[in-house]
């Protein structure tokens, strides 16, 4: 793991963070494809960068709401997914939903970086 | 450079399919990309719970300034420099907690739930009987009679601009969560919305379910005239009237003519009618209203009670809040859709409504020329039928199309264009509805909000049309009464208890009773006055009322509120909370000497011993108001099912109070014998019998025999059967369909109120839900649990100057600038 791995997993966070502000959910595949595009030309790490980086994000918000919401609506909605009313399950799947939009935007991203060093 | 363009592919191609199946709904499961993502998802509804309420608006629309003050339980007393902006910030308020609710009721009225909830036949099938009863003709007409009058014209402008300025800031992130889940987004609110929510209120209490017009069409076939009579009487023997017994009636001011033919023509055995096959009406809805004068009450005040019954869900249909104006100072509570306060109270007066229930629509047979509909047999001719196109789009489907015809009655609700899997008859059936007619009920609540004595009340009641009620009144200065109020055909003796010929005008409504003819009562001597959805009067009020009324829940109240004395609110509330059944009461004597014991098993004995100690109070935690109700059912079923199950549905089965009326006064009863048996049963085979198949019923679940588990009420969420998380089960309280506190599965008390008339009024109030429609918000259903035990909030009249009150926890500041 680099430092370059670790940079592009938390810049993937932070800036498909600022997008979803302003921007549709699927920001995050753009978010993803653009900074493994430009750091990360390992197809695997790249991946691996975009999953978590959307992981991380989607996690902690999701985490973060349901603390100060105190779980009531993440109860509710855990019965209509259904997830046996589980708050964390439902906190994990988003979290899981997110990443592998994340991962495999990342990965297309990866897989055209050489062609940018190039140029 | 190969080496990287097939994982490119794959993992672009992959990556943009689940984009696409992550934004799109299947079926019934919401995109979930969309639905999950955290920054604009349902995530986006979990409200903090410490959030502060604070919030500065400007709106151009607004004429001054308007501040609204958000108490602790998330009521906004609302203070405006000018009227109209007080409904402006009302239609915002209702939009910015109730919004789903509000779109989804007007939908559902307009006959459009097929466009948000998809290709559903029984909701299509829903939606096309509310275009063919013309709730969006009535809704229209509706909005001519407001057009003709300029105060409420500005008062639903102001409060439409009002819903529309909340729309309008709403981004995708913080759309009420429903929509997420159904994917839609919500369309602009028009005052044709408000209208079409008052034909809602029309369709629930003077709707179908109190035209028995095409069930007991149905019935005639099969019995006489006597025998209607005797399942239907217009008025019970043990009624309590709403009108105390005594009062004096003006002599008819109409007088409607029996046509020459209705005798031989009309009301005789029509054993070679064609039925008509109707969906099955709903259950019927309650409410209780009272009031005591000062003579009764220990302050010497009046105290003015209600609590209307109505379908209990989450949000709930109430929306409480204070509005205040230089002209008006109101609190209580509302209708997310409607200006104005509904319920409540102002400085000076008390208002509390209970339904009427008077049958205002009949249903005429119309011959058409032929299947095109477009010309009917009118007064000797063919007449030309308007035709009203109506498009039903469905999510997900192809836009169903539907031609009703209209007539001079009406609009043809059924015929045989409306053949479906709930309604079938190859006759033609227009109704005649006073929910079609122009009125105007806002300009009633625009004066009662603010009407301070008597004589503004008995005004401002005055265009109030449909749907019919008991509006009670009580004020700070002592007096007390009640308006039985709507617009009520004047009938003759019989019209419109079966379909009518529609062939000419002979068998049309001949007029109205004129407003001031209708049942009601100033001061009375008795000292207090109460509704509960019985016959408002006696048979000595002039006009023909159709009947078919409740009556146990009246006579409860009655009985007690002529023993108290003394009263407190905290005696009001008792009574509110009260489940003993006069029912079961007068049953259970009857059961108990016909019930032959030394035919039942040792289990059924055990059974037996059980009710037969029951003090008639459907406590909740108890086993014998399961054990007496099954039994009850039962025995309903054992009289009623032989005879019943010949006619074509629907069919009205008569109430549980009228078959045991006809039991106490005559135990050989023709409809006790079962009629598929050679023998001819007596009284005393029919209770053991219903004995033994209810204790049959009752051993298949022995844990559920305990009350409020068979109860089992359940305050649905909107949508019902798809979002059961979203509703609330478990509620352990006390209470039946027959006692004051009239709880049954799907119904009840959808707000209590108790209000003492001092100066200043004290004033005590509970719904089951909470002001805000948000599930993912504390305040969705935080007053299920107070109302549930029984318990109240005291309602807070707040001044002005009371700001920084502690109760205060949110200030909103609406300007123009």
């Amino acid at each position: 793991m680099s430092m370059r791995f670790l940079l592009a997993t938390l810049l993937t966070a932070a800036f498909a963070f600022i997008a979803g502000m302003f921007l549709p959910w699927w920001s995050i595949a753009i978010v993803s494809f653009l900074v493994a595009l430009f750091l990360l030309p390992n197809i695997g790490l790249g991946f691996l960068s975009g999953f978590l980086g959307i992981f991380i994000l989607w996690g902690f918000l999701s985490l973060w709401i349901d603390l100060k919401n105190e779980s009531i609506l993440s109860g509710k909605i855990a019965q209509i997914i259904p997830l046996g009313g589980s708050s964390i399950l439902l906190i994990l799947v988003t979290a899981f939903v997110g990443a592998i939009v994340g991962g495999f935007a990342a990965m297309a991203g990866s897989s055209l970086a050489p062609v940018m060093v190039r140029k | 450079m190969l080496m990287r363009i097939i994982p490119f592919v794959i993992s672009l191609v992959v990556t943009l399919g689940l984009v696409f199946a992550l934004n799109t709904k299947i079926g019934t499961i919401p995109p979930l990309g969309k639905f999950l993502s955290p920054q604009q998802g349902f995530w986006q509804n979990a409200e903090p719970c410490d959030a502060r309420l604070d919030e500065d608006l400007r709106f151009p629309d607004l004429k001054g300034k308007v501040k609204v003050y958000m108490d602790e339980r998330m009521v906004p007393h609302v203070f405006a420099e000018n009227d109209e902006d007080v409904y402006f910030v009302q239609g915002y308020l209702h939009a910015k907690y109730r919004l789903f609710q509000m779109e989804f009721q007007t939908h559902a009225a307009a006959g459009r739930l097929s466009e948000i909830l998809g290709n559903n036949p029984q909701i299509i099938n829903y939606d096309r009987l509310q275009r063919r009863m013309g709730m969006v003709y009535g809704a229209e007409n509706e909005l001519k009679a407001v057009a003709k009058d300029a105060l409420t014209q500005k008062v639903y402008d102001a409060y439409t601009a009002g819903v529309n300025s909340y729309i309008n800031s709403l981004s995708a992130g913080n759309l009420p969560v429903e929509y997420k889940l159904l994917d839609f987004r919500p369309e602009p609110w028009t005052n044709l919305k408000i209208a079409l929510f008052f034909k809602v209120m029309c369709s629930d209490l003077a709707g179908q379910e109190y035209a028995k017009d095409i069930s007991f069409s149905n019935e005639k076939s099969l019995f006489s005239k006597e025998e209607m009579d005797m399942l239907y009487p217009q008025v019970s023997d043990s009624s309590v009237s709403i009108i105390p017994k005594g009062t004096i009636f003006e002599s008819p001011s109409v007088h409607p003519e029996i046509p020459a033919n209705a005798d031989s023509f009309y009301l005789q055995k029509d054993s070679i009618a064609e039925p008509v096959k109707v969906p099955k009406p709903f259950e019927v809805k309650g409410s209780n209203n009272w009031v005591v004068s000062g003579a009764k009450t220990k302050s010497g005040a009046p105290i003015l009670c209600n609590d209307p019954h109505l379908r209990l869900t989450l949000p709930s249909i109430w929306y409480e809040m204070q509005l205040h104006t230089p002209t008006m100072n109101v609190y209580g509570v509302g209708f997310p859709s409607v200006p104005g306060i509904v319920i409540g109270y102002n400085d000076s007066i008390a208002i509390g409504l209970t339904n009427a229930g008077r049958d205002v629509m009949d249903y005429y047979q119309v011959k058409f020329k032929d299947a095109s509909r477009n010309e009917y047999w009118y007064k000797n001719q063919w007449q030309a039928a308007e035709h009203r196109i109506e498009k039903i789009k469905v999510k997900g489907g192809a836009t169903i199309i539907d031609t009703v015809a209209y007539t001079v009655f009406g609009p043809v609700t059924y015929d045989r264009s409306f053949t479906t899997a709930d309604s079938n008859t190859n006759k033609a059936l227009a109704m005649r509805w006073t929910a079609h007619d122009p009125s105007n009920e806002v300009l009633t609540l625009i004066k009662l909000n603010r009407a301070k004595n008597y004589s503004e009340y008995s005004q401002a009641i005055k265009e109030f049309a449909c749907p019919g009620q008991n509006i009670i009144f009580g004020s700070t200065n002592g007096d007390i009464a009640i308006w039985q109020q709507g617009k009520f055909p004047a009938r003759w003796k019989n019209q419109g208890l079966y379909v009518m010929p529609g062939e000419d005008d002979t068998y049309s409504w001949q007029g109205f009773i004129p407003q001031g003819e209708n049942p009601h009562v100033l001061n009375p001597p008795d000292n207090f006055l109460q509704s509960a959805n019985q016959r408002a009067v006696d048979s000595s009020y002039p006009y023909f009322i159709p009947g078919d009324y409740y009556v146990p829940r009246g006579r409860s109240i009655y009985r007690q509120l002529s023993q108290m004395q003394d009263i407190t609110p905290q005696d009001m509330m008792r009574l509110q909370g009260n489940a003993y059944s006069t029912l079961a009461g007068d049953a259970m004597p009857l059961f108990s000497k016909y019930l032959k014991t030394n035919e039942l098993s040792d289990n059924e004995l055990k059974y037996w011993e059980e009710v037969s100690k029951w003090n008639f109070e459907y406590t909740g935690q108890e086993r014998a108001p399961t054990i007496f109700q099954t039994w009850m059912d039962s025995l309903e079923s054992v009289i009623w099912s032989d005879e019943f199950t010949q006619a074509s549905k629907p069919v009205t089965i008569p109430s549980e109070q009228i078959l045991l009326e006809n039991l106490l006064r005559d135990s050989a009863f023709r409809f006790v014998d079962n009629i598929n048996t050679p023998e001819k049963e007596n009284l005393y085979q029919d209770v053991t019998l219903s004995f033994k198949k209810a204790v049959g019923e009752l051993v298949k679940n022995e844990d559920g025999v305990i009350w409020w588990k068979h109860r089992n009420t359940f305050i649905q969420h909107l949508l019902r059967d798809a979002l059961p998380a979203f509703g609330r089960t478990g509620l352990m309280c006390n209470g039946w369909s027959t006692t004051i506190n009239a709880l049954t599965k799907t119904h009840g008390p959808s707000w209590r109120m108790v209000i003492h008339l001092t100066k200043p009024i004290e004033a005590y109030g509970v719904y089951p839900g909470g002001q805000s429609g948000n599930p993912g918000s504390k305040f969705y259903e935080n007053f299920i649990d107070t109302w549930a035990t029984g318990k109240y909030f005291t309602l807070w009249m707040m001044h002005e100057n009371e700001s920084s009150d502690k109760r205060i926890i949110g200030q909103i500041n609406f300007t123009n600038s």
